[in-house]
């Protein structure tokens, strides 16, 4: 019962970064496979969608563990978002939840706020800008660098790669103009 | 059946990056309006364990469980890091996630993040189509 306790509660940053970071050697030394999750997407539009367009002319089915790999965080994620969690809110910085209140963000209870993150939003243009166009900046950005927060961040970093730090500063900045500038307009324009 | 260890491997970082709340759209929000540590830390120390175990690795030329050599590809550089960069940058201040977490997201019951998964995938295609137009 202790160690259930322990386990619902938040894990600290350490903890957390020690076990990600320890992904990179797993995956070496399980079939030497390189840590990168954007290339899934990629995969699957080679497996569903290659429309005879050369960069989906290969065999994904030899980068078939990289899909096992994110149907894995799928079940990682049911399995500690049904049974590991303790229902406390999360804990957000009182400035960043000032800001969010004006936003129209109130809800703490889950990992993300029901104000955006819901079906009823699907169809407006709250859903358009949050779920389409937030979807469509993370693919097409991610391929376009070649690898993502996992792929450059993580395991290029890692593997003490500069491009991988050129991507990671320019994932980093991107990210900064979109929550300081573009993301308060939007709910101006969107509430 | 060889891939099945790819997908416990995936269960368990999956659990790791609910546990670690990087899946959450608030702390995506802290970190780039510079409110908390939070994801800075885990960041850096899974920057720090990687580059620490990829030495080991590479100094005790360590293989793998089956005994084959282990090597990993550098990366190149071209100008879609910048550009790509910038973009994938702006989504994930919106989605609050980057793919590894788009995943997990749906995982933990946010089924409508799987509209934000398909929007991913279509813009992966996008690129594949556009790539020999596009800036490199």
């Amino acid at each position: 019962m202790q160690l259930m306790k322990f386990i619902q509660q938040p894990w600290h940053w350490s903890v957390s970064g020690l076990l990600i970071g320890l992904t990179v050697p797993v995956l070496l030394l399980l079939g030497n496979k390189a840590f990168g999750i954007s290339s899934s997407l990629r995969h699957i539009c080679a497996a569903c969608f290659p429309a005879n367009i050369s960069f989906f002319k290969y065999d994904w089915k030899k980068e078939a563990w990289n899909l096992f790999f994110v149907a894995g965080i799928v079940l990682g994620g049911f399995i500690a978002g049904h049974y590991l969690q303790d229902g406390n809110d999360i804990q957000v910085a009182a400035a960043t939840q000032a800001r969010l209140a004006t936003y129209g963000v109130h809800d703490y209870s889950a990992l993300l706020p029901p104000e955006i993150f819901s079906w009823s939003n699907v169809f407006t243009w709250k859903g358009l800008v949050f779920f389409v166009l937030g979807g469509l900046l993370v693919g097409f950005g991610t391929r376009y660098a070649g690898g993502c927060t996992s792929g450059h961040s993580i395991m290029g970093l890692s593997n003490l790669q500069w491009p991988s730090l050129v991507a990671t500063c320019c994932f980093m900045a991107g990210g900064f103009i979109s929550a300081n500038l573009l993301i308060p307009y939007l709910f101006k324009w969107l509430n | 059946m060889k891939n099945i260890r790819y997908l416990v491997a995936g269960t368990f970082f999956g659990i790791v990056l609910v546990k670690a709340q990087v899946i959450s759209w608030f702390r995506i929000q802290e970190m780039f309006q510079l409110t908390s540590f939070h994801m800075y830390g885990v960041i850096g120390t899974a920057v720090i364990t990687g580059i620490i175990s990829l030495q080991l690795i590479k100094r005790f030329n360590i293989k793998t469980i089956q005994g084959e050599p282990i090597s990993v590809a550098p990366k190149t550089f071209n100008k879609g890091q910048i550009f790509g960069g910038l973009l994938f940058g702006l989504g994930w201040a919106i989605t609050g996630a980057c793919p590894g977490p788009l995943f997990a997201q749906i995982g933990t019951g946010f089924t409508v993040v799987g509209i934000t998964l398909l929007s991913a995938i279509a813009g992966t295609w996008i690129y594949g189509a556009l790539k020999p137009k596009l800036p490199h």
